[in-house]
């Protein structure tokens, strides 16, 4: 999985956010991801652990928050979200069509804030 | 405090693939980076169309696959410049590793790259390599669930190939199926069936091929 990489890349950008900010001591770092990622939280729970591990980051919280999957329909323009990922075959509740939806919501991956001192 | 911030988390990998695109369109290269799971087939469609298109393309393979250590000299054995990347036991390519490659590659007179990214259908998804397609390659001897599974893979794909068909009469796996998935995620993609082992089907994806590089612009 591609969590290290992940984590790698989230702690370079708190070290650069907390030098621009003047702060020093990371108490919480709150990552979001499109459950089109398939982000493991608990793989990234365990990355984190392992990479922060003797950092100045050691012990600091890592919380995650997964945004569910929303389309738009291919056919009526109406947005939805399908009930079970998977169903991208899902039709819309609009007008009952099956395919081309696009994709609006789903493939995010980004830190939103720390809370650190 | 609270400081919101609001920063994509792979935003350094997506800056070396924006360099890269740009490098490679000032080369005129078309660029393809090749996904599947472990065994689909990658190395044996790229030898296959290596050999085949030899006459028409100068063509070069950048390596990640480390399922075995030889496929790099199976593709070299076509004739085509081939180099291996050591991923380190990692689950994609990134941006970095297709930079260092490079240097190992004359792109003199370069009319497209493959890139043969690490078996795997979740991580890759997520990592630009700088490539003007990504080409998805399942084989009937998996699930036609995949693309069902591994949505975002399919959703980034200009190509998904349905390889192993000489194998269809024993498995239970439904082209239907497959390519509605697929085309529910996505509707440009095109989906071609494919044999390597007998070449069934190989000359639509030569097709598509051709009209790609056609679509590329030759360096200025
Ligand atoms: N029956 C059959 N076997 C294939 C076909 N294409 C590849 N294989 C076999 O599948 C195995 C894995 O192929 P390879 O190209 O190394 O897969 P990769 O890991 O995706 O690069 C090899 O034993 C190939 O000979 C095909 O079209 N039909
Ligand atoms: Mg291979
Ligand atoms: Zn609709």
């Amino acid at each position: 999985m591609h969590e290290m990489s992940i984590v790698q890349g989230l702690l370079d950008i708190i070290r650069q956010e907390m030098g621009r900010h003047g702060v020093t001591r990371l108490h919480e770092v709150k990552v979001v991801h499109g459950r089109l990622t398939n982000v493991v939280p608990e793989a990234l729970d365990l990355a984190w652990e392992v990479l922060s591990k003797d950092t100045e980051f050691e012990g600091a919280r890592l919380v995650t928050e997964e945004i569910p999957l929303r389309l738009r329909c291919g056919a009526c323009r109406a947005e939805f979200s399908p009930e079970h990922l998977s169903a991208v075959l899902a039709p819309c509740p609009s007008c009952g069509e099956e395919l081309g939806h696009e994709v609006v919501a789903g493939r995010e991956m980004y830190i939103a804030q720390i809370e650190a001192e | 405090m609270q400081i919101p911030i609001v920063r994509n988390i792979l935003e350094a990998n997506d800056r070396i693939a924006a360099q890269l695109k740009k490098s490679f369109a000032e080369k005129g290269i078309l660029v393809l980076n090749l996904m599947s799971s472990p065994g689909a087939g990658k190395t044996s469609l790229l030898e296959r169309t290596l050999r085949d298109l030899a006459p028409e393309f100068r063509m070069a393979v950048i390596e990640g696959d480390l399922q075995t250590d030889n496929d790099a000299r199976r593709v070299a054995a076509t004739g085509a410049q081939a180099v291996q990347v050591n991923t380190d036991g990692g689950c994609h390519l990134d941006g970095s590793m297709i930079m260092e490659a490079l240097n190992s590659l004359d792109l003199s007179g370069l009319d497209i790259l493959f890139v043969e990214n690490v078996g795997n259908l979740v991580c890759p998804a997520e990592f630009s390599v700088g490539e003007d397609h990504n080409i998805a390659l399942l084989s009937v001897a998996e699930g036609d669930d995949k693309p069902e599974k591994y949505p975002l893979l399919f959703h980034i794909s200009s190509v998904m190939l349905l390889n192993k068909t000489d194998l269809l009469p024993y498995v239970d796996f439904s082209l239907e199926k497959a390519s509605a998935h697929a085309t529910a995620l996505n509707k440009e993609i095109a989906v071609f069936p494919v044999s390597c082992r007998t070449g069934e089907g190989l000359d639509a994806w030569y097709g598509w091929l051709r009209a790609a590089r056609a679509a590329k612009k030759p360096a200025a």
